[in-house]
C-alpha cells in the first residue's frame, strides 16, 4: 500500500476530529476529538517520513505523543474541576462569560 | 513503493549533539528555576514556601535578564544553536529581554500578599467547607510560581524556535501552565473555571491545527526547519497544495495565540475570567511571545512566499482592528474592554508584519515593548479597585473614581490614552513606527483602516475617562487598596509609558539595531 493512502486516512481523521470538536457537547468528547486531530498529524508525519526517506517525521511523532500526554493531564484536571463544581461536563453549560 | 528508511549509522556512530549552553542560558535558567520550584513545593514546609518561592522566581528572572543583556550587548550573536533548533539573534534577544522584564513586573502582581488573588486550593469546591477551612487557615497557593516560570520559559523559547517542532513544544510549554493559572481565581471561581475550560479546549484545538500545518510543511520540504522550508519554497518545486495548506493551518495556530480575528473569541472570556494578575501576564508577555514567533515564521520561513500570504494577512489585520475597536464600544466590564482593546492592538501589530521590511520588524519590536508595559500597568490598576466581593470590574462601579482617588484614576487615564495613541505617550510612537513602515511597504489602505480603528478605539477609552472623572461617585463605591508591590508595578508601567513617549529614541535605536540583521536562518 502506498504512503499516499495513509495521508488520505490522516486527512480524514483530522477532519472527523475537527468536526467533532465543533458539534459535540461533552467536554471530554471534545477533548478526545482534539486528541484524534493530534494523532492524525502523527500519522501524517510518519507517512511523510516514509515518503521522504528520513527519520525526522518519526521522531517528531514521539515528541507529539509526549506533548499530547501532558495535555491530557492538564485538560482532564481542568474538566474535572468544573465538573465537580457544576455536576455537568457539557460545554453548553459554561455560559457565564459572553458578549 | 518509494525508498524505505535506511539505516544511517551503526550504534555508537551517532554523533553527540552540540549544545551551546552559554547562548541558551536565559531559557535554561528559567526552566531550572521552575523545576527547583516544583521541588520546593514537595520538600519545603507550607509556611516557608511563599518565602522561598518568591525570591527564587525573582532571582531566576533577574539572572536570565542579565544574561540576555550581556549576550545582546557584548557578543551580538547571530547564529543558530542546539543543532539548528534555536536561533540566537538580535531580534530574538530583544523579544526575550522584553518578555523577562514584563514577567518581572507581572511577578510583582502575582506575588502580592495583602489581598490574595488566588484560590487557597484549586481542588476545593467553591462554597464548600474545605474551601472555607483553607481560607481560614490562611493557606496560600504557591504552585503558581513554578507554573508561571514554566510559562515564561515557554515564552522565551517560542520566538527563538528555529524549527517548527521546537516551536510546537514551546507553544505547549507556554500554554499548559497558563490554562491552569486561569482557573485559580479566589473569587468568582465559576467564571475563572469557565475561562480555564474555554481557553484549554480552544487552545488545544488551535494547537492541533498548528501541528497539522507542521505535518504538511514537513511533507512539502522534508524538514521542519524554517530555513529549509524557505529554500524549498523558493525553488517552487511542485507540492504547492501541501505548502499552501501547511501555511494556512500553521497561521490558524499562530493567529489564535495572538488573538487575531476571526480567532479572537477566547480572548475576552479568558481575560475576564482569569485572575487579574494572570490576565496582566497573558496580555503582555504572551502577546510578545506569540507575535515574536509569527515574525520569525513569516520573515524566515515564508519570506519567499510573501505574495501568497500577504493578501490574507491584510484581511486578517483589517478584520482584527475593526472587530476589536467596534465591539469594545459596547463593553461594560473593564477587563473585557481591555481584552477587546488588546484584540485591536493585535491588528495594529499585524500591519507591522504585513510591511515585511526591516522598518516593519523594528517598529513591531518597539510596539510590543511599549504596549506590553501599558497593558500590564492598566491591569495592575484594575487589581487595586476593589469591592467587598473582589475586584470592581463593572464600569459603572468606576464612576467618580477620579474624585475618590485622583492619582490612580489619573494613572489609568494615562494608560488608556497611551492605548489610544495620543502623542507624548508610548502608544503614539509605537503606532507611528508600524504605520509608517506599512506605508513604505505599500500597505496604505491598511494604515487608513488602522487610523480609523484607532479613532473608534479612542471613543471608548475616552468614555472610561469621562466615567471616572465627570460623574458623581457612589456612596458605597469601591475601595482603592494600595499595596507596595502593585503600586510598584503601576509605577513601572507608567514610567515606561511616559519615557517611551517623550524620549523614544534610545529604545527605537535599540529596536532598529536589533532589526538591522533581521532573523538568523
Amino acid at each position: 500500500m502506498s504512503p499516499g493512502h495513509y495521508l488520505v486516512l490522516s486527512a480524514l481523521l483530522f477532519t472527523i476530529g475537527a468536526v467533532g470538536v465543533l458539534v459535540r457537547r461533552n467536554a471530554i468528547v471534545v477533548f478526545m476529538c482534539v486528541e484524534l486531530m493530534l494523532n492524525a498529524a502523527n500519522l501524517a508525519f510518519v507517512s511523510f517520513a516514509r515518503m521522504h526517506g528520513n527519520l525526522d517525521g518519526q521522531i517528531i511523532a514521539f515528541f507529539v505523543m509526549v506533548v499530547a500526554a501532558a495535555e491530557v493531564v492538564v485538560g482532564l484536571a481542568i474538566i474535572m474541576t468544573i465538573f465537580r463544581t457544576r455536576r455537568s461536563s457539557s460545554v453548553d453549560d459554561v455560559n457565564l462569560l459572553k458578549y | 513503493m518509494s525508498a524505505g528508511v535506511q539505516v544511517i549509522a551503526a550504534p555508537g556512530d551517532i554523533p553527540a549533539p552540540h549544545i551551546e549552553y552559554g547562548q541558551l542560558a536565559p531559557m535554561l535558567i528559567v526552566f531550572g528555576v521552575a523545576v527547583v520550584g516544583v521541588l520546593v513545593e514537595a520538600f519545603v514546609g507550607r509556611s516557608w514556601r511563599y518565602r522561598v518561592q518568591v525570591p527564587l522566581a525573582f532571582a531566576g528572572l533577574l539572572a536570565a535578564l542579565v544574561w540576555t543583556l550581556v549576550l545582546g550587548l557584548s557578543e551580538k550573536p547571530f547564529h543558530v544553536a542546539a543543532m539548528g533548533a534555536i536561533g540566537v539573534d538580535a531580534p530574538t534577544l530583544f523579544l526575550q529581554g522584553t518578555i523577562l522584564v514584563l514577567a518581572l513586573v507581572g511577578l510583582l502582581l502575582i506575588a502580592e500578599r495583602s489581598a490574595a488573588h488566588f484560590a487557597a486550593q484549586a481542588s476545593a469546591l467553591p462554597g464548600s467547607e474545605a474551601e472555607q477551612a483553607g481560607a481560614a487557615a490562611g493557606i496560600r497557593q504557591t504552585e503558581l510560581f513554578p507554573l508561571m516560570m514554566f510559562a515564561v520559559g515557554g515564552m522565551l523559547l517560542f520566538p527563538a524556535a528555529n524549527d517548527l517542532l521546537t516551536m510546537f513544544v514551546a507553544l505547549e510549554v507556554l500554554s499548559l501552565p497558563l490554562y491552569l493559572l486561569c482557573g485559580l481565581a479566589r473569587r468568582r471561581r465559576l467564571l475563572s473555571q469557565e475561562a480555564a475550560v474555554k481557553y484549554f479546549l480552544l487552545g488545544a484545538f488551535s494547537s492541533a491545527f498548528f501541528l497539522y500545518g507542521t505535518a504538511l510543511l514537513y511533507g512539502f520540504a522534508g524538514s521542519v526547519r524554517l530555513s529549509d522550508i524557505a529554500e524549498q519554497a523558493g525553488q517552487g518545486a511542485g507540492g504547492e497544495p501541501l505548502l499552501l495548506g501547511g501555511i494556512a493551518l500553521l497561521s490558524v495556530g499562530l493567529l489564535f495565540k495572538l488573538g487575531a480575528a476571526p480567532f479572537h473569541m477566547w480572548k475576552p472570556d479568558v481575560y475576564q475570567g482569569a485572575p487579574t494578575p494572570i490576565t496582566a501576564l497573558m496580555a503582555s508577555t504572551t502577546l510578545v511571545a506569540a507575535f515574536g514567533a509569527m515574525l520569525r515564521v513569516y520573515y524566515v520561513g515564508f519570506e519567499t512566499l510573501r505574495w501568497d500570504w500577504r493578501p490574507t494577512m491584510w484581511g486578517v489585520a483589517i478584520l482584527t482592528m475593526l472587530v476589536g475597536a467596534v465591539i469594545a464600544v459596547t463593553q461594560t466590564d473593564v477587563k473585557r474592554l481591555l481584552a477587546y482593546s488588546s484584540i485591536a492592538h493585535a491588528g495594529f501589530l499585524l500591519t507591522g508584519l504585513v510591511a515585511t521590511s526591516r522598518e516593519g520588524l523594528s517598529g513591531s519590536l518597539f510596539y510590543l515593548a511599549a504596549y506590553g508595559f501599558t497593558t500590564l500597568g492598566a491591569f495592575a490598576v484594575v487589581t487595586m479597585v476593589r469591592d467587598p466581593g473582589g475586584e470592581a470590574a463593572h464600569l459603572s462601579r468606576w464612576a467618580g473614581l477620579g474624585k475618590r482617588s485622583p492619582l490612580l484614576a489619573g494613572a489609568f487615564a494615562f494608560f488608556l490614552l497611551a492605548m489610544a495613541g495620543i502623542p507624548l505617550t508610548s502608544g503614539f510612537t509605537g503606532k507611528f513606527a508600524v504605520f509608517s513602515a506599512a506605508v513604505d511597504g505599500g500597505a496604505t489602505p491598511l494604515v487608513i483602516v488602522g487610523v480609523l480603528a484607532s479613532a473608534i478605539a479612542a471613543f471608548f477609552y475616552v468614555r472610561v475617562i469621562v466615567v471616572m472623572f465627570f460623574s458623581e461617585p457612589d456612596a458605597d463605591g469601591p475601595a482603592v487598596v494600595v499595596s507596595p508591590t502593585t503600586a510598584t508595578a503601576v509605577a513601572v508601567g507608567l514610567a515606561v509609558t511616559v519615557v517611551l513617549g517623550v524620549l523614544p529614541q534610545p529604545v527605537l535605536d535599540l529596536a532598529g539595531e536589533a532589526a538591522a540583521q533581521m532573523f538568523v536562518r
